[in-house]
């Protein structure tokens, strides 16, 4: 990375505590970003993006134990007293969320949601905060803006309200949007929208943006970068086409397959067989290598450190798969 | 949310015409008053006059249509015993009842609910765990084991407080503390579930993430949402204002409605118990549609829902 970063993750670990036992949702993430990029986070259910993220802004619960380092323009955000946290929180780094309408307080006004945000940030006042809340609602593509104010979310589809909470991220003017799996509670469509409006919001803003998906197909369009995470630990990291061409690791090669063609005919999905272990049952060693084709014994008593495979692309896999070579077109093992 | 208001309000009457119509049946069913009010051994020409004077020689249905129709003038019928107006026995021992029980629902609320909210934010610490014991024991102990125990430690063995009459303030003091303390224990429990509800849901997390104080995001938005079930709670309290205190009035010998509704239902005095029933029916009627309201007023979704013409 040629410029300083704008966020940078240090070996991130994430402990839930439930009750004796100590579950591990997040293993020694290390990331970065720089000003104005995009980066996706893709990784089935239950691999610890939206935990790593929360994690980073100080959103989770008391039980969860954070250790390591996130820095935002060389702060530390770690163990950062409430204060700061709460300066840095939609100011600095703005989050959406999966499912919009449960996001939005049913009790109150869109107007009043965005006039508090628009307080906080800028300092607003009422008069100011409610010009300011319209012309946000018409960047964000809200038709008939005024009338929408004195609405409440149950009045607006999913789509409308996650145009609303975009709304709300920009009011802080920040750096960075977390958007985590922002489009997965919406139909196709509405999906599709809300992900034009990310890129246009980022073209007029500069803002930079990491983008969650259990989806590789809703990152692969919308990101200069794409970090595969797997049961809390980061598998491979590469620039989005160099990724999508060459990935490295059984994991990442088994979603891209489980994508339908983006050109051209379908392809039949073929989903990874099994599921993402629990954080209080991981295996020794490499965690994907009980689903994954290519393991071998090492695969299930070591695990694998990341490293470079090519510029800007970092795996972690023992069994160091040559670019262009798909594991999952290996004939299955006897068992 | 006219015609809503409209509907319930008629509703409202239907429950009133209904208890009146109910009790009316029932006390003239379950025995004679003639005998219970002058004794069986009356001899029968006195127990004819008696049934005549009250006309309680008509056919049942006469009755039933003249006391209906009185009433929709505001007469309720004279109580048997010493022949005055049953609604003015009645309405003058409400004072009474209220200068307990008022105070009562400010101490559960003013006790259960911020006992409630500060347990769902101590959650599982022991400050949490000691406000659930207490609240615990808080219902579980009936009503006149608590004004007993009370009786036993602040009369008995302290010489603090009287254990019972009227005679002056402190003597509500007992009352009002033991129909208080089972009150309490249940809206804190009560508040901390919706508490602990609501601080699970995704907005609140949401709040948080946009830079809000942990302080605002509970008082603005955790407290709002956690304000709508506890209605219902709050709403059976109030409605309970007037009879809620018919054990507690008998164990600290309390002049209230609860008192004069047993003595009322010993003598077979029927038009006090009828006046009784109509007057706690009336009240608990009006509680709840007050609790509809309060609905409407704190959550836009059922207002939107009402608005939409049910
Ligand atoms: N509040 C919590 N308490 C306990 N475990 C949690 C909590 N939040 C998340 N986890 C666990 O952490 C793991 C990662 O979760 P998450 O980051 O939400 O996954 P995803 O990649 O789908 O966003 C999951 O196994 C989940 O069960
Ligand atoms: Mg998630």
């Amino acid at each position: 990375m040629v410029s300083a970063p704008l966020i940078a993750i240090e070996d991130l670990t994430v402990d839930f505590a439930n009750g004796p036992h100590v579950s591990r949702a997040v293993d020694g993430i290390a990331l970065q970003l720089a000003p104005a990029e995009a980066l996706g986070i893709v990784g089935e259910s239950g691999s610890g993006k939206s935990v790593t993220w929360l994690a980073a802004l100080g959103l989770l619960p008391g039980k969860a134990a954070v250790r390591g380092s996130v820095r935002l323009d060389g702060r530390e955000l770690v163990g950062a007293p409430p204060r700061e946290l709460e300066a840095v929180r939609g100011k600095r780094i703005a989050m959406i969320f999966q499912d919009p309408s449960s996001c939005l307080n049913p009790v109150h006004r869109i107007g009043w949601q965005l006039g508090e945000a628009l307080r906080l940030h800028r300092g607003l006042d009422r008069r100011a905060a409610d010009a300011e809340a319209l012309r946000l609602l018409d960047q964000v593509g809200i038709a008939d803006a005024r009338r929408r104010l004195g609405d409440y979310p149950h009045q607006l589809s999913g789509g409308l309200n996650q145009r609303v909470m975009i709304a709300m991220a920009l009011a802080g003017q920040p750096d960075l949007l977390v958007a985590d799996e922002p489009t997965t509670a919406l139909d196709a469509t509405i999906q599709a929208q809300i992900l034009d409006l990310l890129r246009a919001v980022r073209r007029d803003t500069g803002m930079a943006m990491v983008l969650i998906s259990h989806d590789l197909g809703v990152v692969a369009e919308n990101v200069d970068r794409v970090a595969v995470m797997y049961a809390g630990r980061l598998v491979e990291e590469a620039p989005g086409q160099e990724l999508f061409a060459r990935p490295r690791h059984p994991y990442t090669q088994g979603l891209l397959a489980a994508l339908p063609e983006l050109t051209g005919r379908r392809r039949r999905l073929a989903a990874i067989p099994g599921t993402v272990p629990e954080p209080g049952s991981l295996p020794a060693g490499c965690r994907f290598a009980p689903r994954c084709p290519a393991a071998d014994h090492r695969c299930a008593i070591e695990a694998p450190p990341i490293q470079s495979v090519a510029v800007h692309h970092r795996t972690n896999c023992h069994r160091q798969i040559e670019p262009g070579f798909s594991v999952w077109s290996l004939p299955k093992a006897a068992e | 949310m006219l015609l809503f208001a409209a509907s319930r309000l008629f509703r409202a009457l239907l429950t009133i015409l209904f208890v009146m119509t109910f009790a009316f049946f029932v006390l003239r069913a379950s025995g004679d008053p003639a005998l219970l009010i002058l004794s069986v051994d009356a001899p029968p020409e006195a127990l004819a006059a008696f049934r005549k004077a009250w006309g309680l020689d008509q056919p049942i249905w006469q009755q039933y249509l003249a006391y209906i129709g009185h009433a929709l003038t505001g007469d309720f019928g004279k109580s048997m015993r010493d022949g005055r107006p049953a609604i003015d026995l009645v309405m003058e021992r409400v004072p009474a009842t209220l200068a307990i029980t008022l105070p009562a629902l400010a101490l559960k609320l003013g006790i259960g609910i911020p006992a409630g909210i500060y347990a769902a934010l101590h959650r599982n610490t022991f400050a949490d765990r000691m406000t659930m014991a207490l609240s615990v024991a808080g219902f579980t102990m009936p009503s006149f084991v608590l004004a007993l125990l009370l009786v036993l430690i602040f009369s008995v063995t302290l010489g603090w407080l009287p254990a019972s009459g009227n005679d002056s303030p402190v003597n509500a003091i007992l009352p009002i503390i033991t129909l208080g303390t089972a009150g309490a224990a249940i809206m804190a429990r009560f508040t901390r579930s919706a508490m602990q509800e609501v601080l699970g849901q995704p907005f609140v997390r949401a709040a948080s993430a946009k830079g809000l104080s942990w302080r605002r995001v509970i008082s603005h938005h955790a407290l709002p949402n956690a304000a709508i079930p506890t209605v219902t709670i709050i709403g059976f309290m109030v409605g309970s204002l007037v009879a809620g205190a018919v054990v507690v009035e008998s164990v600290f010998a309390w002049p209230g409605i609860g008192r004069l509704l047993v003595s009322a239902v010993a003598n077979r005095d029927l038009a006090v118990v009828q006046a009784l029933l109509m007057v706690i029916a009336f009240w608990m009627v009006m509680a709840n549609l007050a609790v509809d309201l309060a609905y409407g007023w704190l959550d836009p979704r059922v207002r939107s829902a009402r608005a939409g013409g049910h």
